[in-house]
């Protein structure tokens, strides 16, 4: 068995946009290196001539006419919003 | 018949009813009205329900429609239009749909009446509906135990007489799970058999929906309704969706039937292997051969698909930012904090722990380590069934290990939960059709009986294949006669 796998949750949870708190952090860092560690397994079977599998299904190409059909209106798309304002979504200040 | 006896009917015998015009789609919400305020403070198996409206639906639906009249209960990570879809968290607390799911469009075309949404684990992530952010569902069998999950809520709706029928989605095993703990039907459709649109995505290239029901043939009517291509759903397939109701009745005389040897694990409840062993015999004596396959990767799926699909979720996930839906952190210093803030307050422990582990699983450094190293594991999955199938017709095992688990026992501890979908997740991963049908029961040692569920898996679109064996299993049983002895109305657990 290889090491036990060392995750940085914290650098994780920057790239992933999510806010831990201190003890969050220490208990994935701990829930999360032990299923690394399950995962370790996927090294045990021969895959070097294998190709991967994103999909069950592989299809491909696949197309519809490209008719007009009915969307949502900007009410009905601003309906959910958590902040909106004369017809816009209302976002946080993105530059300086 | 009277009102009180409504709901305990199946869709089929309810249909007979609503075709004769002996009942009115009113006198049918009404009754389940009346069923779902007697049981409900037991299992809590709804989030939402909206009578009114379903009342508005009875008013003009056709009775003569194959589901024309039957209301359908749907997990609230399906989309129906101007009805809540929180998918139990608290990111989406207020948000309402904009627009029906297509199996929800479907259901209302086939004459269903959507009326209520289901408890879940918050987006489908867990195997018990503890994970969901509102509140616990309860085993109807049995109120100190989960009802599986994560379509927790429709399984005990259904095993409650709470739903004639209901809609859940299956990742890695949430319609099929459930429904063994609960003691109903539960079907996972081909990827692709189903249409996606409309489903709150959590892994893209494992998510179908399906029925939950108290019959196989409940469950081949919706599969009716609900299955074929949508121009929505680019991965939904074209091919002809036969009837499967029709094609029901069929006897076993030549029908091949597998047993993955790999299936036989330690860890297996003795009285869930007892059970399944003996389904296996009468599928025997009933004409089917058995035969010993092997599936040599059956090891390597529970990694695999926490790999696929915990990194398939981190990047679902991360429309959910606080800017045109569901939930938004107060006064945030900046960009980074407000998406970092808004999703710290909107998603649970277990989503959390889904997103940082697929976060890392696709960083850089170790993408190869363990997303494609986990892909190309899943093709040497998927091939393991295509050869399994070369021999028999559909493969025979336990749903899960064992029945309804208490409350509490396997939530602190996630990997021990996610071995609970060990016999079920490589189905997703192989993109084959599953189903879950009662087989028996285990006690408790206060003699409290717990339902055990018996899954076939069939080849992809196959699924007219394993209905067929699943409806002769049960017609020759008297397993799903059998109901829960529900308690009533304050009855909680202490």
């Amino acid at each position: 068995m290889a090491e036990p796998v060392q995750i940085d949750v914290a650098h994780v949870a920057k790239l992933a946009r999510l806010n831990l708190t201190e003890a969050e952090t220490k208990l994935f860092q701990a829930q999360l290196g032990r299923v690394l560690e399950y995962a370790e397994k996927l090294r045990e079977p021969d895959t070097s001539q294998v190709e991967a599998a994103a999909h069950a299904v592989p299809i491909f190409n696949v197309f519809r006419q490209d008719e007009p059909r009915g969307g949502l209106s900007a009410e009905e798309a601003l309906s959910n919003a958590p902040r909106q304002a004369n017809g816009l979504f209302i976002v946080t200040k993105v530059v300086e | 018949m009277t009102g009180a006896d409504l709901p305990a009917l199946s869709i089929a015998e309810l249909r007979t009813l609503l075709r004769q015009r002996d009942v009115s789609p009113r006198e049918v919400l009404e009754a389940l009205r009346s069923r779902i305020a007697e049981v409900e403070p037991g299992i809590d198996a709804y989030l939402s329900i909206d009578f009114d409206d379903a009342l508005k639906q009875a008013e003009r639906v056709d009775v003569n429609l194959p589901l024309g009249g039957v209301p359908i209960a749907i997990k609230d990570m399906i989309s129906v239009a101007g009805q809540p879809c929180t998918c139990a968290s608290k990111i989406l607390r207020n948000y309402r749909a904009l627009y029906d799911a297509t199996v929800v469009r479907k259901l209302r075309a086939a004459g269903a009446i959507p009326f209520g949404k289901t408890n879940m684990d918050e987006f489908a992530m867990g195997a018990s509906t503890e994970n969901s952010s509102v509140k616990e569902t309860r085993n109807p069998w049995d109120i100190s135990r989960v009802p599986g999950g994560s379509s927790g809520g429709s399984a005990a709706a259904v095993a409650a007489d709470a739903a004639f029928g209901a809609l859940g989605t299956d990742t890695g095993g949430s319609i099929r799970q459930p429904a063994a703990l609960s003691g109903v039907v539960g079907m996972k459709p081909s990827y692709g058999r189903v249409s996606r649109f409309g489903l709150v995505a959590f892994a893209s290239s494992l998510d179908q929906a399906g029925p939950l029901t108290k019959t196989v043939r409940d469950s081949a009517l919706i599969m009716n309704a609900i299955a074929g291509p949508d121009p929505l759903d680019s991965t939904c397939l074209n091919d002809a969706v036969p009837d499967y109701a029709a094609e029901l009745g069929r006897d076993l005389r030549g029908i091949r039937l597998g047993l993955p040897k790999e299936y036989m694990i330690d860890g297996i409840d003795p009285q869930v292997k007892a059970a399944v062993e003996k389904a296996v015999a009468h599928l025997n004596s009933l004409g089917a051969e058995i035969i010993e396959v092997s599936l040599p990767h059956t090891e390597y799926a529970i990694a695999s698909y926490y790999m696929i699909a915990s990194a398939e979720a981190s990047a679902n996930l991360a429309r959910f930012d606080g800017v045109r839906y569901g939930h938004r952190a107060e006064n945030p210093l900046n960009l980074f904090d407000h998406y970092s803030r808004t999703r710290e307050e909107g998603f649970g422990p277990e989503v959390k722990r889904r997103i940082i582990l697929g976060t890392y699983v696709l960083s850089s450094g170790y993408y190869e380590a363990y997303y494609a190293r986990a892909q190309k594991v899943r093709t040497l999955i998927r091939r393991d069934f295509d050869q399994a199938f070369a021999k028999v017709d559909a493969l025979i095992s336990p749903t899960s290990p064992v029945p309804a688990f208490p409350f509490g026992e396997r939530s602190s501890d996630p990997l021990r939960m996610y071995l609970a979908d060990v016999f079920t997740n490589a189905a997703n991963l192989a993109g084959i059709c599953g189903i879950s049908l009662p087989c028996g029961f285990a006690r408790t040692e206060n003699g409290t009986e717990l339902p055990v569920g018996l899954q076939l898996l069939g080849k992809a679109l196959e699924e007219a294949r394993i209905l067929q064996i699943a409806h002769a299993y049960e017609q020759s049983t008297d397993w799903h006669k059998r109901r829960p002895p529900m308690r009533r109305g304050n009855d909680r657990p202490t």
